[in-house]
């Protein structure tokens, strides 16, 4: 069974068609990277899949519990509001600006929503976080506040908190595209670390190298279509389409 | 008449601006909440209503208003409510009129809150409820810390207008006092309360700025 699974995505601003008939399933441990130029869609995707936009047509199935269902048209149809929260816990997203709160320490940042939301035990809750913390090499972070933090270290919390919901899959929208070159390479280290152990997950992103070394597949997007996907290094360093040559071409210098 | 004659009389009438400043914040703080609401829901009936009452209360006299609260159920609609007191137009007018304003104020911070803060929350489970109560509303009472300042010091000011309806505050005490007397003293020693009001309230609400100084 797929973890993940889209099918016939379809998606309109007003009468832009932003995404065309996207389908794409993900399995439980894969590492999913999508490339494509800016405008082509990728945040939609990941928006829709996140319920944050809603999708006009398809249908989005996470665990195999039906989250929107496509009638007979293809248009989407969402599943009851009971049902929809209970998928809300099974994916986690990660944000190009961090969007950490910033009244809460890092620590309620990390912990307000497992208590509150998932109602666990604070002291089950606390441990997590906590190591959850050591991992992202933030451990003395605990009491500080978002705005007294760099920017990588920012998102590194935004990690931790999302993976404090204990999430199936995570969603990354272009995690470093809002950091200092300097600082790319602690937050591309921290996801590649989940990729070891098998934490699925699916990622924006304009690192080719990162892309090509830690995903088990990319999807190269354009224009609200996916051109063309598979194994890494062959999308990467042998793409068979003209388009995906074309974008690739301004990352090889 | 000596001074400490005067100086009796005229704390009543502080122990009555007192009153109206805080009833009127207690009501009308949690209404301007409720207005805001309003003019951004998404109803649209709802929005212009909210807008009009916005318009009319900011366009208008507050003076003019404070009649229009007390002598209006009689006057305009002939109902004559049993205990309906100087004081209770007064409250009521006041807390009408600044929920306006108010309003306006939290409208801005509210629609200053970056989009992201939604929808993190809305990725992490909040509800709409638990989002505007735990993520937005926090941040929002920082932003229209200054702007709501401005506010409570001039409420301190105007509570003096509620002497159209005769009622005994401070400066009601103060204007009669200094016609019967023929002394201008009462009014300069109201002055100096209205200072001394507005410097404590100037330095709760900066301490409550620096209280909540501790995140950008
Ligand atoms: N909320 C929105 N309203 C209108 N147009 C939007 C909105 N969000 C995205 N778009 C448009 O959809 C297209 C795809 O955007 P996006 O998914 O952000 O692309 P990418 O992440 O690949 O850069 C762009 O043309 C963008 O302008
Ligand atoms: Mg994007």
């Amino acid at each position: 069974m797929n973890l993940l699974e889209i099918s016939n995505l379809k998606k309109s601003f007003e009468n832009l068609d932003v995404l065309h008939d996207i389908s794409l399933s993900v399995k439980e441990g894969e590492v999913v990277a999508i490339i494509g130029p800016s405008g082509s869609g990728k945040s939609t995707l990941l928006r829709c899949a996140t319920m944050l936009e809603t999708m006009d047509g398809g249908s989005l199935t996470y665990l195999g519990e039906a989250a929107v269902t496509s009638d007979e048209a293809g248009r989407a149809c969402y599943a009851p509001a009971k049902q929809l929260k209970k998928i809300q816990g099974y994916f986690g997203l990660v944000f190009q600006n961090f969007n950490l709160f910033p009244h809460y320490s890092v620590m309620k940042n990390l912990t307000d929503a497992p208590i509150h939301i998932q109602k666990r035990q604070k002291e089950e809750v606390y441990a997590k976080a906590k190591e959850l913390l050591v991992k992202m090499g933030l451990g003395d972070k605990a009491d500080y506040y978002p705005c007294q933090l760099s920017g990588g270290q920012q998102q590194r919390v935004a990690i931790a908190r999302a993976l404090a919901l204990n999430p199936s899959i995570l969603f990354f929208d272009e995690p470093t595209s809002a950091l200092d070159p300097e600082l790319t390479g602690e937050i591309l280290k921290v996801i590649r670390q989940l990729a070891e152990e098998k934490m699925t997950m699916v990622i924006v992103t304009h690192e080719m190298a990162f892309a090509r070394d830690v995903a088990d597949r990319v999807i190269f997007m354009d224009g609200g279509y996916i051109i063309e996907e598979g194994d890494p290094r062959e999308v990467i360093e042998n793409p068979k389409e003209e388009r995906t040559r074309q974008f690739l071409a301004r990352f090889s210098s | 008449m000596s001074f400490s004659t005067v100086m009796q009389q005229l704390m009543s009438g502080m122990i009555s601006t007192i009153s109206i400043f805080l009833l009127t914040l207690l009501f009308s703080m949690p209404l301007g909440l409720a207005v805001a609401f309003g003019r951004m829901a998404k109803f649209k009936p709802l929005q212009w209503l909210m807008k009009l009452y916005i318009s009319v209360m900011r366009g208008t006299p507050l003076m003019l208003q404070l009649l229009v609260v007390y002598f209006g159920p009689y006057y305009v609609f002939g109902i004559s409510l049993s205990g309906y007191s100087v004081f209770a137009a007064t409250i009521i007018g006041f807390s009408v009129n600044y929920a306006a304003y108010f309003a306006e104020i939290y409208r801005s911070g509210i629609e200053s809150i970056p989009a992201g803060q939604y929808e993190a929350a809305k990725v992490l489970g909040y509800s709409k409820v638990q989002t505007f109560f735990k993520i937005i509303f926090p941040q929002m009472v920082k932003r229209v810390l200054p702007p709501v300042t401005n506010e409570v010091i001039t409420l301190v000011k105007d509570t003096s207008l509620s002497f159209v309806l005769a009622y005994a505050e401070m400066f009601t005490i103060a204007k009669q006092i200094s016609a019967r007397e023929t002394s201008v003293m009462p009014l300069f020693v109201a002055g100096i309360f209205y200072y001394i009001f507005n410097l404590v309230v100037a330095m709760i609400m900066g301490q409550l700025e620096k209280r909540l100084s501790y995140y950008k």
